[in-house]
């Protein structure tokens, strides 16, 4: 503030000392009850100091009289929201996947409720739109190593994918150069087979007999007589467009060499059967359930 | 807002220093105002009892909207998220009408600004109506200006007549604000149905906190805090000084005609010897009648709401004295200059300014009621999923996924078939759809109702090769034949 304030002749207020442009600020003082207001803030400010959490301290705060926290307060408005949803949950988990599929109400819940689920718990693998990633399925797509039945899509999710679940899907592509089963220039001849199979080019001069002849000794038993995979074993559909880690030739070879076995986990135990069944059907209505 | 400081009496603006900076706050100093009659005061009165009639009565108002609809007709339904005002009935994803709504208010105000200055804090603000409401009721029980001044002043309040008094009139005005935030519930529920609720005491626990929330702030505002909300609290006095121009009216002390002032008696003496004489007779009337306390004769100041009682006041001393009316009016310091220089006043009310502010108000205007009667009462909205925004499935062909929202705004429920122009040979599949006619899948709608649907157009992997193909979504009302269309993209990873 300025040395000298002044009176201003006009209003006979003092002025504050301070001009813009040659108008100068005066200090007109401030109404009682405003000036009461300010002090009843002060005081209230303390008083909230002492009921409410406040205070920093070396590795913790202030807990304040009443022992508030937001963290319980969280707590109970959850337990209330349970409350009142527990009607519409509690038909979820009595109708059959089928039925809450067709009944729109039940299936917008499930919507919800399993998308809500899906972010929080499958996203992080497969993509929060469940768009999958290179060895992590695409969830949207009608390709499904295990069945994409919602029965099917169930079971992969309560139980896992080697998951060491004692009901775990089972079933691994073995890993045919490492374990000596198949010389590196067998690999080369079969993958450029299943190349041939999926309609996709081939090495120039490749032994396409000498393929099929690995492929029928080798890869049969799990991938069946015509490529198209099976489902109990999780054995993909080789003659498709659709590919889990890539269909190039050098992923194809590493892939026959060293073998593949991703890892679902089993949900059953972290997740409660309704949460399961909804997210089921969200998956399933997701585009890709057969 | 600046002083007017008069050209004629015009003082050296020589400051003077002083040593201390004056008081930490100022008392509050309680306004008298006197009753007074008159142009304004009757369009005061008028405009008080009509904007109170509207707030108090227009939730009893009934309105038919057919059988499962509320037959109010001004209802804000927050648990259904519908609003009504009358033959309008609007939906949450409608609020642009709000929008609309808040800035022909915006612009109103500008409007009312640039032709009458505050008209709006004198006449339709709530502060303005309920304190000169307030103000009625005390002058009815406490009587004029000079006996509440002389009862404040040495009456002993704890006589009993005094105490009477008192009662009665804090009971008035507490039942006018008990009342005044009963009718604001009353907008958001049923009002007879509420009415009835309340008085048994089985009203909701949210509807109690709101009367006496509003109960409070009323009784404070309107019966304590009066001129000093507009002086203190009011950001408006402050934003229109910075909206204002020199041709807006505002409530104006003629000093070219008031000045100097003098009696009845010396003023009639210089007419007389040809000399020229004010007609301001400094009876302070102008200042009794104030509502916020203030000497209107200091030119134009932020505490003048400008309700024009100051005008009504200084015209019946005019009339008494034999004098022209208006000496106090609605003018700029323009004319009052031009009447100086001997020139006849000129109003400006269509400018450049109030043009534009017109045409904004009448455009949105015109913009809100093209949309209300255009409104349709099957609409869809659709949005194209982004992540995965294309699919390639196992035998090649491309799926691309919708979220599709239709709304039902009509009273019954209605069967919607979905239809898309898209890729060659696309099909759709809709999740959930309760029938499927050959590609055409339908599902049921209820009443009143949004239903969100997931689409799924696939179309041929030979039939996309562009980027990015138009889809138009069609959703007939199989019923009415009635037919609402979206339109987005397919695209090809």
């Amino acid at each position: 503030m300025a040395d000298h304030t002044e009176v201003d002749s006009v209003s006979g207020t003092p002025t504050t000392g301070h001009a813009w442009d040659g108008i100068k600020e005066l200090n007109t003082p401030l109404p009682r009850w405003w000036v009461i207001t300010f002090y009843i803030t002060i005081v209230w400010a303390i008083g909230y100091w002492i009921v409410y959490p406040a205070w920093p301290t070396i590795s913790s705060n202030t807990q304040g009289l009443f022992g508030y926290s937001s963290r319980a307060d969280v707590g109970v408005e959850l337990a209330n929201l349970e409350k009142i949803r527990g009607a519409k949950m509690a038909a979820l988990a009595t109708a059959s996947l089928a039925d809450i599929e067709k009944d729109p109400a039940m299936l917008a819940l499930a919507r919800a409720k399993g998308k809500t689920v899906f972010g929080d718990n499958c996203a992080a693998c497969h993509g929060t739109g469940a768009a999958g990633a290179k060895g992590f399925p695409n969830l949207n797509d009608d390709d499904w190593l295990w069945g994409g039945s919602l029965e099917q899509i169930q079971q992969t999710l309560l139980y896992g994918v080697r998951s060491g679940h004692p009901k775990t899907r089972e079933g691994q592509m073995l890993a045919f150069g490492k374990d000596g089963v198949l010389k590196p220039a067998e690999i080369v001849t079969v993958a450029n087979y299943v190349r041939e199979l999926a309609g996709l080019p081939t090495r120039p001069g490749y032994d396409a007999k000498a393929g099929a002849k690995v492929f029928a000794e080798n890869c049969v038993a799990c991938h069946g007589d015509n490529a198209k995979g099976n489902p109990e074993l999780g054995a993909p559909n080789l003659t498709d467009k659709i590919w889990l880690y890539g269909s190039d030739e050098a992923t194809l070879i590493e892939t026959i060499t060293n073998g593949r076995a991703g890892v679902m986990p089993a949900w059953e135990g972290r997740l409660d059967p309704t949460t399961i069944k909804a997210m089921a059907v969200y998956v399933h209505s997701l585009g890709g359930g057969k | 807002m600046n002083q007017t400081v008069r050209p004629d009496d015009l003082k050296p603006q020589d400051l003077q220093p002083v040593d201390d900076y004056g008081p930490l706050y100022a008392a509050h100093k309680k306004v008298y105002p006197q009753s007074v009659s008159g142009t304004f005061r009757r369009i005061k009165w008028g405009l008080m009892g009509f904007c109170l009639g509207v707030y108090y009565f227009l939730p009893f108002v009934r309105w038919n909207r057919g059988l499962g609809a509320p037959d109010q007709a001004v209802l804000i339904d927050f648990s259904n998220h519908r609003f009504y005002f009358f033959f309008i009935e609007l939906w949450p994803q409608e609020v642009y009408y709000f929008t609309g709504l808040l800035i022909i208010a915006a612009i109103g105000l500008f409007l009312m600004n640039a032709i009458g200055g505050r008209i709006w804090c004198g006449y339709l603000c709530p502060q303005t109506v309920w304190t000169d409401l307030f103000y009625a009721v005390e002058r009815l029980i406490e009587g004029d200006r000079r006996e509440r001044m002389k009862k404040d002043a040495s009456g002993d309040p704890m006589k009993l007549e005094r105490i009477s008094e008192l009662v009665l009139k804090h009971s008035i005005w507490l039942m006018i604000a008990w009342w005044t935030g009963g009718a604001w519930v009353l907008y958001f529920s049923d009002a007879p149905t509420l009415v009835k609720d309340l008085i048994t005491f089985q009203g909701p626990m949210l509807a109690y906190v709101w009367i006496a929330i509003l109960t409070a702030t009323t009784y404070t505002l309107a019966g304590f805090m009066r001129e000093q909300v507009c002086v203190y609290m009011c950001p408006w006095p402050r934003i229109q000084a910075a909206l204002t121009d020199e041709w807006a009216l505002n409530v104006t002390y003629r000093y070219d005609r008031g000045e100097s002032r003098m009696s009845v008696k010396k003023a009639a003496e210089l007419r007389a010897l040809g000399q020229p004489a004010g007609d301001c007779i400094d009876c302070k009337q102008c200042v009794a009648v104030c509502p916020t306390g203030i000497d209107i004769r200091d030119g134009a100041q932020m505490d003048c709401i400008q309700c024009g009682l100051c005008i009504d006041a200084c015209d019946t001393v005019m009339t008494k004295i034999g004098r022209p009316t208006r000496l106090i009016g609605y003018d700029n310091d323009i004319n009052i200059h031009r009447r100086q220089e001997g020139k006849p006043p000129i109003y400006k009310l269509v400018r450049p300014r109030t043009i534009v502010y017109a045409a904004i108000i009448a455009v949105v205007g015109g913009a809100m009621v093209y949309k209300l009667a255009t409104r349709s009462l099957l609409e869809v909205n659709v949005l194209h999923d982004r992540n995965p925004i294309a699919i390639k499935l196992s035998d090649g062909s491309i799926r691309n996924a919708y979220t599709v929202r239709v709304l039902n705004k009509h009273g019954f429920d209605r069967v919607i078939a979905i239809d898309i122009e898209g890729p060659a040979n696309s099909t759709v599949h809709v999740v959930g759809a309760d029938s499927v006619t050959p590609d055409r899948p339908m599902i049921v709608i209820g009443r009143d109702q949004t239903e969100e649907l997931r689409l799924l157009v696939t179309a041929p992997e030979e039939n996309n090769p562009a980027k990015s193909i138009p889809v138009k979504f069609h959703v007939t009302d199989i019923g009415l034949g009635v037919v609402a269309s979206a339109t987005d993209n397919f695209v090809s990873p």
